[in-house]
């Protein structure tokens, strides 16, 4: 039980640093982008192909993880993705399910339809007691590693400068912009981190949630979740969602095996018709 | 006052009727349209099968559009209603009656009430809220035809349908030629009723809802009431499109409710336009026509093309297309004036 419990909190913790990236494009930006599970994916496909081919060790390939799909980001931001930030959000929902579509149809191409199984460290392998409660050491890894990016995003949002002027260029981009700040730098810095966190998250999730070419379709619903359930008005609220998300997914496919993920979508559905602006939102 | 509020204004009650009966009027070119859509088995004999689909395609297109193009709804998990319907249809055509046009009634209503129920999930919120809803009700229904696999055939999906001869008359071939003419006529029926429908003063309130919801409820258009109205009708017409879709294809299986599904149908009416009858119609024309060459050139990786095609649309093909769509609209009605005195 508490195993299930403990399991479901490192589910929703790396759904939290997946999802973070869309928090702040979707929840803070207002830009719909469904293609956000691509730059995991692309974090996915680092660690493999360096595992794999160079023989890299994990816990190296994950820098790479992040930094790649960052700069992937940082270049689609500047050349595809800003024209779109003014359009409807239906044009978004298209343009980002056709790069999706595109994404799922090369990656294919490229790597092969087949799961992508990495080998972990023996460090990171099996699972240890602490009072009769099965932990697992792959688990505990991730859970610490998304503690500290947690407190390390929230830090960067609420107190530094980069921060506030994010939140300025964000609340209102005109008047940002007549204080001086760079409201185009901050969104690009803005969206490559973001990738680069998804892609970070796809790097650890490749033990988790396994890889193959239609992950961003498969996880597009769950990140949209956790922001539109979590509302849109910071971390907190995407952080809460991610984590009851997570421990209602895992526990609901271990008792009730058969609904699969209905449980997912019926709460999903019956909190945004009863909160349409999110559980946490605060009325704007 | 409220005596003035009451009686609209003679001369505006008369100008929006001369507007609206306007619009009722057939052109030149949409009996032409559907002159050739019915001389098509005869030029055509051969692609039957691929025309049924194109015209199963439009029907679901002229669906989506009426609640995206006309009442401004976005919706992402339109396929909830198609496969609504084509369950219902494979499942009444298995266990109870294997009449086609008794199985296609019971798809609509099936359809119609799965669309007025969640219609309700629909009314507030934001584009993304609404966006996120939808597809989380298409999603839903996946698993849960995935789920009760006893009743739907799960991932194998229903076998062993066998339609009965349409009206007790005409079977289905395997050239498809009862299968296509059977899917135009409701497809001709269906857009004869829509295109009533948005020529009318029903019609004009959704429009009117689509661009302003404020200024709309101000003037006294009962928003909530329409939407709901439109949105069960949407989902009646999908079903129709599902049923017909299990009828001639005499299958049903989950591909029925899938994402993709969702997706391609956006770009079908997005392609043709939104917010215009024959938008659907034209789409689903070129789609298909689209995805037949390209998947003939590359069976796997045709999802790579429509992603391309998405991407550059949105990028600023689609002004361009729909300006050509525009220019050969008017030399095509001058051509015709031109001839007709």
């Amino acid at each position: 039980m508490l195993t299930i419990l403990f399991d479901g909190v490192a589910y929703g913790m790396l759904l939290f640093i997946l999802a973070s990236g869309l928090a702040v494009t979707l929840g803070l930006m207002n830009f719909v982008n469904l293609a956000h599970g691509a730059f995991a994916m692309a974090g996915g496909y680092v660690t493999v192909v360096l595992m794999q081919r160079y023989d890299v060790p994990f816990v190296a390939t994950l820098p790479f993880a992040f930094l790649v799909p960052a700069a992937i980001g940082a270049v689609l931001e500047r050349t595809i993705y800003r024209p779109m930030y003014a359009k409807s959000h239906l044009d978004q929902v298209l343009f980002s399910i056709g790069l999706v579509f595109m994404v799922v149809a090369a990656v294919d191409y490229v790597m092969g339809s087949q799961q992508q199984l990495i080998r972990l460290p023996a460090w990171l392998q099996g699972r240890f007691d602490i009072a009769g409660i099965g932990i697992g050491r792959y688990r505990s890894f991730v859970i610490a590693i998304c503690i500290v990016l947690t407190i390390a995003l929230q830090y960067v949002l609420v107190r530094t400068r980069f921060g506030s002027r994010l939140r300025a260029a964000v609340d209102d981009q005109q008047v940002a912009r007549g204080l001086g700040v760079n409201v185009g730098v901050i969104f690009s810095l803005t969206f490559a981190v973001g990738s680069g966190l998804a892609g970070l998250g796809g790097a650890l999730g490749v033990e988790m949630l396994g890889l193959d070419p239609t992950f961003p379709l498969k996880f597009m619903i769950y990140f949209l979740i956790v922001v539109t359930v979590g509302g849109r008005s910071g971390l907190t609220g995407p952080f809460t969602a991610a984590l009851l998300i997570g421990v209602v997914d895992v526990a609901g496919k271990y008792y009730v095996p058969q609904l699969g993920a209905f449980l997912i979508y019926a709460l999903m559905v019956a909190v945004l018709f009863l909160r349409p602006q999110g559980l946490f939102a605060v009325a704007r | 006052m409220t005596m003035a509020l009451d009686t609209p204004r003679p001369a505006l009650t008369d100008l929006v009727g001369k507007t609206l009966s306007r619009r009722r009027r057939w052109k030149l070119g949409e009996v032409v349209f559907w002159g050739l859509t019915a001389a098509a088995p005869f030029m055509l004999p051969r692609g039957m099968l691929l025309l049924n689909e194109v015209a199963i395609l439009a029907l679901f297109a002229l669906s989506l559009d009426l609640i995206l193009g006309f009442a401004g709804i976005v919706s992402l998990g339109h396929a909830a209603f198609l496969g609504a319907g084509a369950y219902a249809a494979g499942l009444f055509a298995l266990h109870v009656n294997a009449d086609p046009l008794t199985g296609l009634v019971v798809a609509v209503l099936a359809a119609a009430l799965l669309g007025f129920l969640t219609s309700f999930l629909v009314l507030g919120g934001t584009d993304l809220t609404r966006l996120m809803v939808t597809l989380g009700i298409a999603l839903l229904l996946f698993e849960l035809a995935n789920s009760f696999s006893a009743i739907t055939g799960g991932a194998d999906g229903l076998q062993g349908i066998s339609m009965g001869p349409l009206l007790g008359l005409f079977p289905f071939d395997l050239q498809g030629r009862t299968a296509y003419l059977y899917s135009l006529s409701v497809l001709f029926v269906l857009f004869l009723a829509a295109r009533r429908m948005m020529a009318s003063p029903f019609g004009l309130s959704l429009r009117a809802i689509r661009d302003n919801p404020l200024r709309a409820s101000a003037t006294g258009v009962a928003i909530n009431g329409r939407i709901v109205l439109v949105y069960t009708i949407a989902a009646a017409y999908a079903g129709a499109a599902g049923a017909l879709m299990a009828q001639t294809t005499q299958f049903v299986s989950l591909d029925v409710l899938e994402f993709h599904r969702s997706a391609d149908l956006m770009l079908v009416v997005i392609i043709g336009g939104a917010g215009w009858l024959y938008g659907g119609i034209i789409g689903a024309i070129l789609f298909k026509v689209l995805q037949d060459a390209i998947s003939l050139a590359t069976p796997q990786y045709w999802q790579f093309w429509i992603g391309l095609l998405l991407v550059v649309f949105v990028l600023g093909g689609r002004e361009i297309l729909h300006g050509l769509l525009a220019r050969s609209r008017t030399a095509l009605a001058k051509l015709a004036s031109r001839r007709a005195p």
